[in-house]
């Protein structure tokens, strides 16, 4: 899409969706908010500069591809059930820190975990995004 | 409230199998898309709705206050939402595909792997389907 | 042991997500996909050598309780399913390295493979009846992609076929999965188990959910009259993908079926069982009349593979220990024997150039050896003796015989005899009778793909031999295991009573 205006806000909104973002997937610990919805709002983010400037350009100034966010995601996630199966509890038995955080919560393996599920959500919609956008 | 979401569910159900008969598939992708709809609310429906009891143990209780909302079907629908998100943006890119390499949205014009057809070989043997 | 439990799904998940992160090197990927598969056959072994030691094996994800957490289980029929898996899963990997062209290697082909066999092993491991669903979700989607990659015209218009009419049975499990919930209270299968049979829930609601459950399962694994999408879509995708699919995607589904007409819905065996016997019936007899007129290899051969699940639903619906005993037998054999036979057709085609009957020939003559890796397969899955097929017809009619029920034992026979007559059909147009002049003569194979080709077929027909003359031991097996089946108290026990945990 050709328009100044909405080149000009996705240049600022970029930073501060992803930022916001990040301040989803942190807060969901005991509050609303989470991995899974951190996630979309950093892929709609990215799919917003895809619709003001284009797909190609998106690639470019994304640090990781698509695919491997969602490999690192993935495997993240993964990481976060082995850490309990290591400690002799079932796979996914959730080991935390007692010290309590401000805004995050405890430290431990589910945010580990939701990160996990953060990189992958963006890893997926941006590549079913990027994949629809560029069959055009 | 039960016998309006009931209704609803109804028809969205019957909404969705129209649309599946249709011939032409972005129909088809509609259909499925209510499908889905349709069972979810179901789950949310038939598990008994509650309104403004969220599941949360106060402070020094050991359980929730009665009636509570049970949380159990909002986690089946959301994962299931998730997945079907998933699911349905696939279908609306193979859909898609399917679309440009056979030039139609006809269902019934989607013949091609219902007998085998080879240049050279004649008709008569090529499967009982043709006879 | 509860690490036995998770490392058939972990595996396969690990080795996708390493094929993922190595997307631009094709060579890794051959090889991280081959040391996967063997890995994860290794454990599945493991598995059921624990099993079989040690009893029915319980883990509770993320030490949530029974019945409210994630509850994986593996009793020797999962075990033995995940054995299979694994099985397949390595056959295949090993297979694909000769067939799967560089294209699809480069899309993925590998990260999906793996991803269908954490799907499948999954969904014979879990406990849970919503957690079964989101394992066939899984094991769909990969399926789903595997199918249409490639994107030949073909393949798009079986996709087709084939993710619609499973998008509708996956609309109708989360359906009965809700109902099922609202009705009971509880999604796990052996809590479900226990609060049906108290009888506090009315038997006519548990018949409903049992059809709902019925026709949902029915749809994957193509049973009669939900079967016309198999057909239609499995002959599409590469020989080796067809190969896994036939080999593991409806017995998905028969399992689904067994482990809930076997733990959970027998409040009323009398009519829900009767109904399962005219459906394996029917199944059989349209099964192998739609082959009987087939020309092209792999739509035979698709059609063979509903038939056969006939076979598998029979013991089911004859529900006593022998028979199970039998469809678990049966199971194993057909996986096998199936697989073995998309395989050779593979071949066949690799080294004649073509799937239809009418255009190949005289291929005895030229390549003996693999008339001989066709000979086998086939005759096992017809049923003679001394090979595997024989031995779980054998099983399936004494128990069918032993409860009188002679209408399905003599249908099971007439079709064991169509079956043979269109093995035979295969047998005299691919390799008995001359070529035609006009075709080319035969290729052989490049050295490399002789191995990635020829092992996993003559490695998959050996097994069909060695289950029909050492069927002793994998019978008694399959007894114990049907005997856990027959009488669920146990897996019960293991699951609610703390068993492992």
């Amino acid at each position: 899409m050709d328009s100044l205006v909405l080149r000009t806000a996705t240049r600022y909104l970029l930073p501060l969706m992803l930022l916001f973002s990040i301040f989803v997937l942190l807060r969901g610990h005991n509050a609303p908010g989470g991995g899974f919805v951190g996630g979309l709002v950093a892929a709609s983010a990215y799919a917003l500069y895809a619709i003001a400037y284009d797909v190609q350009r998106t690639r470019q100034i994304m640090p990781v591809s698509p695919r491997r966010l969602t490999g690192v995601g993935l495997l993240l996630a993964v990481t976060s059930g082995l850490i309990g199966l290591a400690a002799g509890d079932p796979f996914m038995t959730a080991q935390r820190d007692t010290r309590e955080l401000p805004v995050v919560g405890k430290l431990g393996t589910p945010l580990l975990f939701d990160i996990g599920v953060y990189l992958t959500v963006i890893g997926v919609t941006l590549t079913i995004i990027f994949a629809l956008a560029e069959e055009e | 409230m039960e016998v309006v979401l009931a209704v609803v569910i109804g028809a969205l159900y019957a909404a969705g199998l129209y649309m599946m008969l249709r011939r032409s598939y972005v129909k088809v992708v509609i259909g499925l898309a209510l499908l889905s709809y349709a069972a979810s609310l179901l789950i949310f429906t038939v598990n008994g709705v509650t309104r403004g009891r969220p599941p949360l143990v106060p402070e020094g209780a050991l359980r929730p206050p009665e009636p509570f909302a049970d949380p159990l079907p909002q986690a089946l629908i959301l994962t299931a939402i998730v997945i079907g998100f998933g699911v349905q943006a696939f279908t609306v890119v193979l859909f898609k595909r399917t679309y440009q390499a056979t030039e139609t949205d006809d269902l019934d014009a989607i013949r091609s792997t219902e007998h085998h057809k080879k240049p050279g070989v004649p008709a008569s043997i090529s499967g009982a389907r043709e006879g | 042991m509860n690490l036995l439990l998770v490392l058939p799904i972990l595996i396969p998940f690990l080795t996708a997500v390493t094929a993922l992160l190595a997307w631009h090197n094709r060579l890794l990927q051959r090889r991280i996909n081959v040391a996967g598969a063997s890995l994860h056959f290794a454990v599945a072994l493991g598995l059921l050598a624990s099993v079989s030691r040690d009893g029915i094996q319980v883990t509770q994800i993320g030490n949530w309780p029974a019945p409210f957490g994630i509850t994986l289980v593996a009793d020797l029929f999962s075990a033995i399913m995940v054995t299979m898996t694994g099985l397949m899963g390595l056959t295949v990997a090993v297979y694909s390295l000769g067939t799967i062209d560089a294209r699809r290697e480069s899309f993925g082909y590998y990260a999906l493979l793996h991803t269908l066999l954490m799907g499948v092993s999954g969904a014979f491991l879990t406990g849970d009846m919503f957690n079964l669903y989101v394992w066939f979700e899984v094991m769909l989607i990969a399926s789903f992609v595997l199918m249409a990659l490639g994107g030949a015209k073909e393949q798009l218009e079986g996709a087709l076929k084939y993710v619609t009419i499973n998008l509708v049975s996956s609309a109708l499990f989360l359906t009965s999965v809700g109902v099922l919930y609202s009705v009971t209270g509880t999604l796990n299968m052996a809590d479900l188990a226990r609060r049906v049979s108290s009888g506090t829930i009315d038997p006519g609601l548990t018949t409903v959910l049992a059809m709902m459950f019925l026709v949902t399962f029915g749809i994957k694994a193509a049973l009669f009259p939900l079967f016309f999408w198999l057909p239609a879509s499995y002959h599409t995708p590469p020989i080796a993908i067809t190969a896994l699919f036939s080999g593991l995607l409806t017995k998905v589904g028969v399992y689904a079926l067994v482990r809930v007409f076997t733990l959970i819905f027998v409040h009323d065996v009398a009519f829900t069982h009767s109904l399962l016997m005219v459906i394996a019936g029917l199944t059989m007899v349209t099964g192998v009349l739609g082959a009987v007129a087939q020309m092209e290899m792999r739509r035979l051969l698709s059609f063979h593979i509903i038939s056969q699940i006939g076979y598998l639903l029979m013991g089911l619906a004859l529900f006593t220990e022998l028979a199970l005993a039998g469809t678990i037998f049966f199971m194993v054999h057909v996986i096998i024997a199936k697989s073995a036979l998309f395989l050779v057709s593979g071949l066949v085609r690799r080294v004649a150039g073509s799937y239809h009957l009418k255009e190949l020939g005289g291929l005895y003559r030229s390549n003996t050896g693999l008339a001989t890796l066709f000979f086998v397969p086939a005759m096992a899955l017809a049923g003679i003796p001394p090979l595997s097929g024989f031995w779980a017809k054998l099983t399936l009619v004494r128990a069918g015989l032993e409860i009188e029920d002679y209408a399905i034992v003599a249908v099971s026979l007439a079709v064991s005899i169509l079956t043979l007559f269109s093995m035979t059909k295969i047998w005299a147009e691919v390799f008995w009778k001359d070529r035609s002049e006009s075709s080319d003569p035969p290729k052989p194979l490049s050295p490399f793909q002789r191995h990635s080709l020829l092992i996993p077929a003559v490695w998959l027909a050996a097994l069909t031999v060695l289950i029909g003359v050492g069927a002793e031991p994998i019978l008694d097996l399959a007894m114990d295991a049907a005997a856990q089946l027959h009488d669920p108290s146990a897996y019960i026990r293991a699951v609610l009573g703390g068993g492992a945990v």
